[in-house]
C-alpha cells in the first residue's frame, strides 16, 4: 500500500490552510512588521517628521530604570498571578470532585467568574477595596490595618494580582476537575487498599496524574499574566502608584497610546514578542521534559 | 465632527451643538464622545494617521506643545477665522485664558473651550466648629487643619490632579519658574526647574502633613472629591470646574469657595494662577467649505449668551469679556456666592512669564512622572526633594525626546 497521502491535488491544501493562513497574515504578522519597523524610528505623534534611528529606541528601552523595574513588576505579577490561580483551583477542584450532592451547582458556581469580562472583573475588586468606600477597607480599617493601594505599591501589587488570578482560577478549575476526573479510580482505589492517607495518594498518585494539566496550565497562566491582564490593571490602578504595577504591557500602552511616543513603545512590543517566544522554548524544552504523560 | 470630552458636561456640549444645528440649516456639528482627554487625544491622533480625523478636536491644556508642533496637521484659529471671513478679534478674548494657546506674538491657534484654574472649596460647618476662617495662606492652612483635626475631623484637606494644582499651579502662584524658556514658552530646549527650593519646602510640608492626617492624598485626578464630598476632609482644592460636581455631591453641609492658599513667608502678594481645562483644535485634511461651517461655530461659541450659559452651568471660565459681563449683569455672582473666586485669582494680576502658562512637550508622561514620583513621597518612600530632583531628571528625557521629534 502507498504511503502517499489520499490529497494529491496541489491546490486543496492550500485551499484548507488558506482561512487561517490570511487570518494569521492579516492580524498577526503584519501588525508585527508594523510593530518592527516602527521600532526603529522616532515619530512625532502626528507623523509629520520620520528619523530612522535603528537600535536607538531599544538602547534607550535598555538604560532605563523605569524599563528594568517594570521588568521586575512583570515577573512578580506573573508568578503571583499563576502561583494563586492554579494553586486556589487545583485545591478547590479537589474539593469538588469529591462532592456527590449538588456538585453540579458547586461547579457552575465556580466556573462563573470566567465569564466576567476583566475590567469588569478589575472594577469589582476595586470597589471593595477602594480606599474610601470600599467594605474590605473598611472591615480592615476596624482590624486596624490600613488600605490605600492608591499609595501603596505592595498592596496595589496584592490587589491586582488578587483581581486578576480570580478571573482564571475558574479556567484552571475546569481543567484540573476534568484531569482529576480522567485519573483511573482503579489506581486510587488500591493505594487506598495499601493504606495510603488521602495527602498520601494525592502527592503520589494524583498530583503526578495532573501533571499534563498542570504543565499545559502553567503556559497559559504565565501568557495569561503576561500579556492578557492589561483590562485589569488598567481599572484597577492604571500602573500605579509609583509605577508599581506598571506591567510590560501595561508600559506599551502607556508609552504608546498616553504618551504618543509610538517608536519606543513598538520597541516594547517587540522586546515582548522575543519574551514570549523564549518562554515559549524554554517552558518546552525544559519543563515538558519532567511531565509525565 | 467633533471629538471631545463627555462625562457630566457632555450633555451641555450636545445641547450647545443642538442649538447651533437650529440656528442655521448648512452644517451640522455632530459630538462624538471619545473617552476622557487622554483617550481623546490619543483617538484623534490616530484617526489623523489613518485619514479619518473629526474636523475638531477637543485637547487639554497638557496636549498644547503637541498640538502646535503639529503644524501640518493643525489649522490655526486665527488663519480659519480669516479665511474663512468670520469676524474675529482676539482681544475680545480673556488673554489669561488665550495666553495659554497663543503664539508668542499673540495669535489663537485654539479656541478655548472649557478652561478652569484650581480653587479652594471649604465645609463651612466643619470650619465654623473648628472655630477657623478660610485660609488665605498655607500658615494659615496648616493651623486651620491642626484646629479641625481637634474638632474631630480625620483629615484637613485633600487636592484633586496634583501636579496642577500642587506644582504648576503653585509655581505659577508665587512666581517661580516650572521650566526654563519661559516655562517652555522660548522653545524646545526647555528643562524642568520645579525642584527649586520653595517648591521643596511645599512638597515637604505636604509629606509631613500626609503623615499627620492634615492632609490626604486621594489620587491622581479627582478621585480624592469624595473624601471632601462625604466630610472626611474640610478642605478641597480642585478645578473651578468642580463647581456643580461639588455642589450636587455634598452631603449634610454648605460649601464656600476660596482663592487657592499661597505661602505668606514666601511672597507679599500671590500671583494669578493658570488654567487647565481644553481647546478645540482645529485638524486640517477637510473641504474648503466644511471649514467654514467649524468657523461659525466657533463664532456662536464664543458669543455672550452660550459662553455665559456654559460658565454658570458647570464653572468653567467664561472666555470672553463679554461673557464675564453678561454674566454679571444677570447677577449669577451675587446669588451662587463663590462663583467669580476663580475669575478674581485668574485676573487680578498681570500674568509675568512665570504665571502665563506651560508649555512642554511630552507633557502627559511628564505628569505621570511627576504623580509617581509624588505618590513615593506621599507613601513616605523617598523625601521631596530626592522625588522632585528624579522628577526633573526623569521628566526632562521626554522633554529631549519632544525636542527630538519635533526639531
Amino acid at each position: 500500500m502507498s504511503r502517499i497521502p489520499a490529497f494529491n491535488h496541489r491546490w486543496l491544501p492550500w485551499l484548507l490552510l488558506g482561512p487561517q493562513l490570511i487570518v494569521t497574515l492579516v492580524f498577526f504578522i503584519w501588525p508585527a512588521g508594523q510593530a518592527v519597523w516602527q521600532s526603529f524610528l522616532i515619530e512625532d505623534a502626528f507623523g509629520m517628521s520620520t528619523e530612522f534611528v535603528w537600535f536607538e529606541n531599544f538602547a534607550a528601552l535598555l538604560t532605563d530604570e523605569e524599563y528594568h523595574s517594570s521588568f521586575m513588576t512583570t515577573l512578580v505579577f506573573s508568578l503571583g498571578v499563576t502561583g494563586l490561580s492554579m494553586g486556589v483551583a487545583l485545591l478547590l477542584a479537589v474539593m469538588a470532585d469529591r462532592v456527590i450532592k449538588g456538585s453540579q451547582i458547586y461547579k457552575t458556581l465556580l466556573v462563573w467568574p470566567y465569564a466576567v469580562a476583566p475590567a469588569v472583573a478589575g472594577v469589582l475588586w476595586l470597589f471593595m477595596f477602594n480606599p474610601t468606600i470600599g467594605i474590605i477597607t473598611y472591615l480592615l480599617d476596624q482590624m486596624g490595618y490600613t488600605w490605600n493601594h492608591s499609595l501603596n505599591g505592595g498592596q496595589a501589587m496584592i490587589l491586582v494580582v488578587i483581581a486578576a488570578a480570580w478571573k482564571q482560577i475558574s479556567y484552571n478549575f475546569l481543567f484540573f476537575l476534568a484531569g482529576l476526573q480522567s485519573i483511573p479510580r482503579s489506581l486510587i482505589e488500591a493505594s487506598a487498599i495499601d493504606g495510603a492517607g488521602p495527602a498520601k495518594r494525592f502527592w503520589t498518585i494524583i498530583f503526578p496524574l495532573l501533571s499534563p494539566t498542570s504543565f499545559f496550565l502553567l503556559v497559559v497562566n504565565v501568557v495569561y499574566a503576561f500579556f492578557e491582564t492589561f483590562g485589569t490593571i488598567h481599572a484597577v490602578t492604571q500602573g500605579g502608584p509609583g509605577g508599581s504595577t506598571s506591567t510590560l504591557v501595561y508600559k506599551v500602552y502607556d508609552d504608546g497610546f498616553i504618551g504618543l511616543d509610538l517608536g519606543a513603545s513598538a520597541a516594547q512590543s517587540v522586546i515582548l514578542m522575543m519574551i514570549v517566544g523564549l518562554l515559549t522554548v524554554v517552558q518546552f524544552k525544559y519543563i515538558e521534559r519532567k511531565v509525565q504523560y | 465632527m467633533v471629538a471631545c470630552n463627555g462625562g457630566r458636561l457632555g450633555e451641555k456640549v450636545n445641547e450647545i451643538a443642538e442649538k447651533f444645528n437650529v440656528s442655521q440649516n448648512k452644517y451640522e456639528v455632530k459630538p462624538v464622545f471619545k473617552g476622557n482627554y487622554t483617550e481623546t487625544m490619543t483617538a484623534a491622533v490616530s484617526a489623523f494617521r489613518a485619514k479619518k480625523h473629526p474636523h475638531i478636536v477637543q485637547v487639554f491644556e497638557v496636549g498644547t506643545a503637541t498640538m502646535m508642533s503639529a503644524k501640518g496637521a493643525v489649522y490655526p484659529t486665527w488663519q480659519l477665522m480669516e479665511d474663512s471671513g468670520q469676524a474675529f478679534d482676539a482681544n475680545d478674548y480673556l488673554a489669561s485664558v488665550t495666553g495659554y494657546y497663543s503664539t508668542n506674538d499673540g495669535k489663537m491657534l485654539s479656541m478655548p473651550f472649557n478652561s478652569s484654574t484650581p480653587v479652594l472649596y471649604y465645609n463651612k460647618q466643619a470650619l465654623t466648629k473648628a472655630g477657623v476662617q478660610p485660609p488665605k495662606t498655607w500658615e494659615e492652612m496648616e493651623t486651620a487643619g491642626k484646629k479641625l483635626q481637634a474638632a474631630g475631623y480625620k483629615c484637613g484637606f485633600t487636592t484633586g490632579w496634583q501636579s496642577w494644582v500642587q506644582l504648576e499651579n503653585f509655581s505659577a502662584r508665587h512666581n517661580i519658574p516650572f521650566a526654563t524658556n519661559n516655562n517652555g514658552f522660548g522653545g524646545l530646549d526647555t528643562e524642568l526647574t520645579f525642584n527649586g527650593d520653595l517648591q521643596v519646602k511645599h512638597i515637604t510640608k505636604l509629606a509631613e502633613w500626609q503623615q499627620s492626617g492634615l492632609f490626604s492624598y486621594g489620587g491622581r485626578r479627582s478621585d480624592s472629591a469624595p473624601k471632601f464630598y462625604s466630610g472626611e476632609c474640610a478642605m478641597y482644592m480642585n478645578s473651578s470646574a468642580s463647581y456643580a460636581g461639588v455642589k450636587s455631591n455634598i452631603q449634610g453641609f454648605d460649601f464656600g469657595v476660596a482663592e487657592l492658599p499661597y505661602w505668606e513667608g514666601a511672597v507679599k502678594k500671590p500671583q494669578n494662577t493658570i488654567i487647565g481645562g481644553a481647546t478645540l483644535w482645529t485638524l486640517k485634511g477637510h473641504k474648503k467649505d466644511e471649514y467654514k461651517g467649524v468657523a461659525e461655530f466657533f463664532t456662536f461659541l464664543s458669543s455672550a449668551e452660550v459662553q455665559a450659559d456654559w460658565h454658570q452651568f458647570t464653572g468653567y471660565l467664561p472666555i470672553t469679556h463679554a461673557a464675564a459681563d453678561l454674566t454679571r449683569e444677570q447677577g449669577f455672582y451675587q446669588e451662587n456666592p463663590g462663583t467669580d473666586v476663580a475669575i478674581t485669582q485668574m485676573t487680578s494680576v498681570t500674568p509675568t512669564p512665570n504665571s502665563k502658562g506651560l508649555r512642554l512637550g511630552n507633557f502627559v508622561q511628564i505628569r505621570d512622572i511627576i504623580n509617581e514620583e509624588l505618590e513615593k513621597v506621599w507613601a513616605g518612600q523617598v523625601s521631596a526633594k530626592q522625588a522632585l530632583d528624579k522628577a526633573v531628571q526623569r521628566g526632562n528625557k521626554p522633554l529631549r525626546k519632544f525636542e527630538r521629534q519635533n526639531g
